[in-house]
């Protein structure tokens, strides 16, 4: 089979309709297993590793099984359970309060980042390199910087505030600052990210609007306020949703400092659920509230983009 | 000491703003017209605190354990030590972990290539039934979190025995729904004359992808190659489900565990620490531009 029986060369003698009708759907066939050929295997893997488990877990959801004896069928009975838990509603007040503290301040982190670095001075790639290389590290290897750094003993923060006359703090050991101290060091890593989009952003800004403002005699601080931060608003709804995400989803970095201490107040939703399915081998519970998280993220997105999309911004 | 301005990324991927720079005057004459500027006072103490931990990490593995452990501690070493390291080979597989986390990434970066880029390609210039159909579910599954699939993921690879194997920790890094998305915007975003020239010169639709289309893809398979890099060498949650026999650990599950064992010892967890996190930073220096150009690709793909 060569190409040139597919695609004849211009000018050749016309052939007869049935002839060329064969050929058409001898063609159309042998495009559609070329197609499939490119994007089967790819495909067959992607979907295989999400639609299938996907439906199954939704099964698992109205089963209580351990994964060794007899799934049993309870209907709703996991739903129901979820609202009475009193665990769970820790772990998704634990959550909240680390989506509070993380997202606000990584936006604000990541814009402040993306405004210094926005500029031609000396030295300026040494200063992107060093705020940008944490990105790299991974969970395990900053969770036991962490845990070094916020040892009550033998930890530097706590020395640097010894030095300086401030009372020591139990940090990862105290529960109230635990999940502070684990909101630190995941914009001390993520920080990059923020802050690259937002210097992709802020090179988007149209400098002849800048440059009417300041004729117009605004000074730098208006300029920002007024011209530049209403520019950047899609990209500000961008962020805050996909930091969101992230937020909600929290788990590495529970896992590596403090396992959800102390006294649970760490314990993020995926780490109550990591424990409910893979300590307690509850796995239709656990299923269970894997789909409450999924309709969670689902209701975030879907209100962000609604309410941007309504406000006139155009976020996606 | 260079002075490299913009390193934003410049791929066709992620230069859709089109930021034009001028023609960069030489070195030399570029320092000396910048003048100085009152942002040296705040970005040199934020760059100072981004590195700390870093410095932090590197002192601490070749400081002797009696100076990090007396009260109050010492920050800075009095003398290098390599005994940090040398425990730590003695008592822990780390080197072993660290060629398996290697091999998941090397599989991972390779199929991930291969498979996405055909994927991508099949779906920015082919023309077959299903496509679109093909490409929505492909993106559907971009919304779905892993935490969704945990469970049954687990079950499966279980009844299909690769749990406890490192393959468990390979297969689901062969490709991704991000991976074919970033591949066919780029190739959409290639002009087809020049497959159509190769197609007409009596090229398969392979030879042509082979020839034609992937030389010109490497700035996106730069791209994917880290992308894929980032998440196979540093992905905790996965391995920590699935394996759970020491010989299969990855590096990061390896040293998680360690960690759990040897709270205070931390010269030898800061020495697996910088192996752990040494070549990716290496790697980092080297590809900086690529690397934001992926975070950049990452935050856009919304």
């Amino acid at each position: 089979m060569t190409t040139s029986a597919l695609r004849p060369p211009e000018g050749a003698p016309p052939r007869s309709s049935t002839a060329r009708r064969a050929s058409r759907r001898h063609r159309s066939w042998r495009e559609a297993l070329e197609g499939w050929g490119f994007v089967a295997p790819a495909l067959v893997i992607v979907l295989g590793l999400t639609v299938f488990p996907g439906v199954w877990a939704f099964l698992l959801s109205f089963q209580k099984w351990d994964g060794f004896s007899d799934p049993i069928s309870v209907g709703t009975g996991n739903y129901r359970d979820m609202i009475a838990d009193p665990e769970l509603q820790g772990a998704v007040a634990h959550t909240a309060i680390y989506t509070v503290l993380f997202v606000p301040a990584s936006v604000l982190l990541g814009l402040f980042l993306a405004v210094a670095l926005n500029r031609r001075i000396r030295f300026i790639g040494l200063y992107r390199t060093a705020i940008f290389v944490p990105f790299v590290a991974s969970a395990a290897a900053t969770g036991i910087l962490t845990t070094y750094l916020f040892s009550p003993q033998f930890g530097l923060i706590n020395n640097v505030l010894r030095v300086v006359g401030l009372p020591e703090q139990g940090w990862l050991e105290d529960r109230h600052e635990a999940m502070v101290v684990i909101t630190i060091m995941s914009l001390w890593g993520q920080a990059a990210f923020t802050t690259v989009i937002y210097l992709a952003a802020l090179q988007d800004v149209p400098g002849d609007v800048v440059e009417a403002a300041r004729i117009d005699g605004a000074n730098s601080w208006q300029i920002f306020w007024r011209v530049v931060w209403p520019q950047l608003a899609p990209v500000t709804v961008f962020v805050g949703i996909y930091q969101t995400l992230q937020a909600i989803q929290l788990f590495d970095l529970v896992y590596t400092t403090t396992r959800g201490g102390p006294l649970e107040a760490t314990q993020t939703i995926v780490y109550y659920l990591w424990k409910v399915a893979f300590q307690n081998l509850q796995f239709g519970y656990g299923s269970a509230v894997a789909y409450g998280l999924f309709f969670v993220t689902l209701l975030v997105t879907i209100a962000v983009a609604v309410y941007s999309r309504k406000s006139g911004r155009e976020a996606f | 000491m260079s002075v490299e301005a913009p390193i934003l990324p410049s791929t066709p991927l992620a230069n859709a703003g089109g930021v034009v720079h001028p023609p960069a005057p030489s070195a030399r004459a570029r320092r000396r017209k910048l003048p100085f500027s009152g942002w040296h006072f705040l970005l040199v103490p934020v760059a100072f605190l981004f590195l700390l931990p870093f410095v932090e990490m590197f002192l601490t593995s070749v400081e002797p354990a009696s100076e990090i452990n007396k009260f109050p501690p010492a920050f800075i070493p009095s003398h290098f030590t390599l005994d940090g390291y040398q425990k730590l080979f003695e008592q822990s597989d780390i080197l072993h972990w660290l060629l398996n986390t290697a091999i998941v990434s090397a599989s991972a970066i390779a199929s991930h290539l291969v498979l996405c880029s055909l994927a991508g390609y099949g779906f920015a210039r082919l023309k077959f039934p299903g496509r679109s159909f093909g490409f929505l579910a492909i993106l559907a599954t971009i919304m779905v979190p892993t935490q969704l699939l945990m469970i049954p993921t687990y079950i499966m690879f279980a009844r299909l025995g690769l749990v406890d194997h490192l393959s468990a920790a390979i297969v689901p890094w062969l490709a991704s729904a991000f991976g074919i998305f970033l591949m066919r915007q780029f190739f959409l975003s290639l002009p087809a004359e020049l497959e159509e020239a190769g197609l007409i010169d009596g090229c398969t639709r392979l030879q042509v992808f082979f020839r034609i289309v992937l030389p010109l893809a490497k700035p996106a398979l730069a791209t994917l190659a880290i992308f894929t890099l980032l998440g196979s060498w540093n992905d905790l949650v996965w391995p920590l489900i699935a394996i759970n026999n020491d010989h299969a650990f990855t590096l990061q599950l390896g040293l998680t565990n360690f960690q759990g064992t040897r709270r205070t010892e931390w010269s030898l967890l800061m020495a697996g620490n910088v192996i752990a996190t040494l070549p990716l930073i290496l790697f980092f220096l080297a590809a900086q531009k690529q690397f934001v150009a992926t975070m950049t690709f990452a935050g856009l793909k919304g």
